[in-house]
Formats: C-alpha cells, structure tokens, sequence
C-alpha cells in the first residue's frame, strides 16, 4: 500500500503513456489480420498477406509518393524560409518586431479549420487550379510558423561571441556563416525540418480544403474510411512508426557518441 | 543578443555606407518569409472576410453586399455545434492536463536513463498518420469488445449513459467516443510544454521545501505546480485550439449527434458550397477562440507567451 502511494505518479505516467501507445499497437496487429469484408475493424485470423504485397491496393501508394513529395518540398520551403526568418528576429533589432512576432505566432494559435477555409476562398476568388501547387503552398505557410520557433530557440542561446572571435581570427562574413553560425544552429533547423516534415505528411484538414482533386496519403485514408479500410493502411502504418523510431534512435547514438568525444 | 546592431560606427564613409547595407540585413532575411505569410495567411482572412458579407448564388455569383446578417443566421442555426465544440474541446484539454501532467512529471523527474525513451515513444505516434491511429480507436471501443465489455461488467457504462456521455452499452458514436479522440490526438502536445517547463526547475528548490518540512503534496502545491505553469498555459492552448476546431474525430468516432463546428464548415464549404455561411461561421470561430485565449492569458498572467 506505501509501495502504491509512493509510485502512484510512477504509474499513472506509465498508464498514460499506455494511453498514448495502445492504437500504434492495434494498428501494428492489424496490419496482421485478414479481415472477411471490407472493414478491417475486427480480427479475424493471422496472415502476412499484405506485408508481402504492400502496394496492392489501387492508388495508394500513388497517395504515399505525392505526400512524400509535398511534404520534401514544403521542408525544404519553410525550413530556408523560416530560418531566415528566425536569424532576423533573434540578431538584429527593428522596426515592427513585435508586429512580426505575431505575424508568426498567429497561424499557430488558429484552428486548422479556419485557416484552410480562408485560404480556399483565396484560391477560389483568384481561380486557381486546385492541386499540387495550391497544397504545398497551404503546407509552406503553415510549418514556416513553427520553424521559426524552432530556430529561434536555438539561434538564442548561441553565445553571439563565438562569432566574434571567428571575425577576430579574419574570417569573412560568409565563413563565420558557413564554419561557425551554421554548425552551431544546426540543431534547431534540424528539428524545424523534422516538424515541418511530419506536419506536411501528416495534414489532412487543410489539404482537404486545398486539395482539388488531388489526393495525399491522408486523403486516402479518409476516403477509405467510408468505403473499408485495406489492411495495406495499417502496414504504412506501421512501417512510418519503426521507420521513426529507428531515425530517433540512431540520431540519438550519433549525438551521444559526438557528445562522448568530444568530452574525451 | 544586439551586438552586432550597437557596434559603435566609424565616422569615415565607406564604412558608413556598408552599415547602411548592414542595416538592410534583416529586411532582406525577413521579406520572403513575411510575403508568403501575408500572401497566403493574412490576404486569405480579407477575402473570406469580404466573401462572408457577400450574397449571390454560385450560378449567379456573389457581390459584397455588407450583409451582416449571414452572421447571425449562421449563428443561431448552428450555436449547439459551437456549444459543443467548446465543451468537448475543454473537455478534452481538462483530460490532457490530467493525464499529461503525471507523465511529464515522470519524464521530467523520475525517469533517468529511461527519459530519452519515453520521449520517443510520446512523439514517435506523430509519425503513423493520425487518421489511421484515429481509426484505430474504432477498434478499440467497438461494440462488444474488451474495452465495452470491462466498462460494462464493472457498470461503468450505467453510469456514462445516465449522465449522457454514453448511450445503452456502446461507447462508439457517442460523446465519449469523440472527447476520448480528441484526448489522445492532442495529448503529445499537452505533455511536451509540461516537460519542457518541468525540467527546467531547479530540483534544489524540492530540496529546500522538503528542508523546511513541507510534505511531497505540499512542495508540489505551493513550488512545482506554480513553477510549470508556462507549460501548463502553453498546453492548454496547443490542445484546446486545434481541438475547437477539429472535425476528423467527431466525423470518425460520433454520429451525426456529435457535429462539431469543424464539421459544419467543412461542408458548408466542400459539400454545400455555400461560402458566405461558410466564412461567417469561420470568422465566428475565430473570434470565440481568440476572445478565449487573450482572456485566458490575461488571467492565468504569462503575457510572455509570444
């Protein structure tokens, strides 16, 4: 009973961790079962058939590809966009910083909902083609928020000396840039970039609103929702879970092995 | 932080003229990003402005007509759907802190080693699709299955459904259903700004109040909790503003009782195509959360949020 009562934090964290964990492995399970009618909601018996055959259902891993384009180049777009960005805010001072501030903060403290549909209105009035381009851009604007945030916490610690001594050793402005600053706030453009990318892949409301015709990933899974769920949805699943489980792991050996060496 | 902008300027020319250009820098890093934000963030909210005082017809088109009373219509027709967006999103974000904050606390105080795992495992679930994850709650509260059936044996049900959260013995397409989605979908952000603000204190302060013979409940009370409450803020918003406008767990885990006004706008806009109760009730939404998160940061008094 003391045992309880001294632990009951202890396991109330790990019953919401539980909590947090539980439909990854019912996706994981699932990806196993071979359902008897459309729906995938109810095991039925154990068959690897659509590990070996993930591909086997019409247009989605079509879907699959297109996320995983948009969501390299919205990266790619918002990370260099908001970096920039970032740099600006923490470096220098200005007018209107304030302003910019919210500027940035804003498309973070707004429901999904609201900015999808003010952006199809956009879209809408300009007559554009619904599609590709309308996505991505949709997908620039709303990780370029949260990259800044990233960046900027890092930029901030840096000790802005680090830099002068660089100058005082006659570096030139881009190879202070290019050997000191930019190793430096690595990490933070590194996290922004992550974020942005599992953002970008993983965002249905607004693309929904943005998409045309088009369909992501996302899009396919809510299509098939209503007309029964292919096993192959959960062998993505699964697949995306171990793949980031993996990136984070080995990412966190080769900063633990950086860390250690660079102690000795 | 401002070196580089309060070094003192030599009074010969050309170095004069570069600072000019130095003092363009930012400006030149700012303007890409800015554009693309007021292009495409700030610029949409005009037109869906302009669009949500408009009438017409999508075969006749629409003019600007100030017509203000879309607002008000859009409103009372659908105010149970806002009503009900508020109370599950509050819902929801009450639940997360509840459940968030023992987690956070165990990663942030008593995890160890173990830290770096546990956070991985509270942010590697982003990575699997949240509408397949979504789905999986389908099979997890199905009718007649573990869940229902121990909720049932143990009366649980009894009581959900004469408070009205449940309907008989099924847990699907009820209210609960759609709150426990949100809950898990918006509980890793709830936990990360815990933690973050968790870590950050000094464990010496546990120290100092158990020297001055506070017990644990005690320290947590008057040193822990007051100390997380950036975190506490922080989470609250990142889980009760996207939850207020979520329509993907009431559309996959409620019946058509639990609309949200995520729901309503989506077809308005997808389905029904009409765009000016659409906008209205977009900008309506807006101005409820907004209204909602100043009064909030006001009251719980971390202004330094942004």
């Amino acid at each position: 009973m003391r045992w309880l009562r001294r632990n009951v934090i202890v396991i109330a964290g790990l019953a919401t961790l539980a909590y947090l964990i539980l439909p990854n492995v019912v996706v994981m399970v699932f990806s196993f079962n071979k359902p008897n009618g459309r729906f995938n909601y109810s095991w039925q018996r154990f068959s690897t058939d659509a590990w070996q055959d993930p591909c086997g259902v019409a247009d989605m891993c079509g879907s699959l590809s297109l996320s995983l384009q948009i969501a390299t180049w919205a990266t790619l777009g918002a990370t260099v966009l908001g970096t920039m960005i970032a740099f600006a805010l923490v470096r220098y001072r200005f007018r209107a910083r304030g302003a910019i501030n919210s500027l940035i903060f804003l498309p973070m403290a707004m429901p999904e909902v609201v900015m999808a549909a003010s952006l199809l209105t956009l879209f809408l009035n300009l007559g554009a083609q619904l599609g590709f381009w309308t996505i991505l851009i949709a997908h620039i604007m709303f990780c370029l928020s949260f990259v800044v945030t990233a960046v900027k916490a890092r930029v901030m610690s840096m000790d802005p000396r680090l830099e002068e001594a660089a100058r005082d050793l006659y570096a030139g402005p881009f190879q202070t840039f290019v050997r000191v600053t930019l190793p430096i706030a690595a990490p933070g453009i590194v996290a922004g970039a992550l974020l942005a990318f599992a953002l970008s892949f993983d965002d249905f409301i607004i693309t929904n609103f943005n998409a045309g015709s088009t369909v992501t990933f996302p899009m396919f899974v809510w299509g098939s929702a209503q007309r029964g769920t292919p096993v192959q949805i959960n062998v993505i699943g699964t697949a995306m879970f171990v793949i980031a489980v993996v990136v984070v792991v080995a990412g966190q050996l080769v900063a633990n092995r950086r860390g250690n060496s660079a102690k000795a | 932080m401002s070196a580089l902008t309060e070094a003192p300027e030599a009074a010969d020319l050309p170095v004069r003229k570069a600072s000019v250009r130095k003092r363009l820098v930012p400006y030149w890093l700012l303007v890409p990003g800015l554009l693309w934000l007021v292009v495409f963030f700030a610029l949409p909210m005009v037109y869906q402005a302009s669009t949500s005082v408009q009438t017409g017809s999508l075969e006749k088109g629409y003019q600007v007509t100030w017509h203000f009373q879309t607002y008000w219509d859009a409103f009372k027709e659908y105010y149970p759907q806002f009503v009900r967006s508020l109370l599950y999103a509050g819902t929801a974000t009450v639940l997360c802190l509840l459940l968030g904050y023992p987690l956070a606390y165990l990663i942030a105080f008593k995890a160890g080693r173990w830290r770096n795992v546990i956070l991985v495992l509270v942010i590697a679930p982003f990575f699997t699709s949240f509408l397949i994850r979504t789905l999986a709650w389908k099979t997890i509260l199905a009718d007649g299955g573990p869940v229902v059936h121990t909720l049932n044996s143990l009366h649980v049900l009894d009581v959900t459904s004469w408070l009205g959260f449940t309907e008989g013995d099924r847990v699907l397409a009820t209210p609960m259903a759609v709150v426990c989605g949100l809950t898990y979908n918006f509980l890793p952000f709830m936990i990360l700004p815990l933690y973050t603000s968790l870590e950050r204190i000094d464990s010496r302060l546990h120290e100092a109040a158990g020297d001055l013979y506070a017990t644990p409940a005690t320290t947590f009370r008057k040193v822990t909790f007051p100390l997380s409450m950036p975190g506490v803020v922080s989470g609250t918003l990142l889980t009760f503003i996207p939850a207020s406008g979520d329509y993907v767990n009431a559309e996959l885990l409620g019946s058509t009782d639990q609309k949200m006004v995520g729901n309503v706008i989506q077809s308005q806009f997808l389905r029904v195509l009409d765009y000016p109760t659409a906008a209205a009730l977009s900008f309506i939404l807006m101005a409820i959360v907004l209204v909602m998160v100043t009064v909030y940061i006001r009251r719980a008094g971390t202004e330094d949020l942004v």
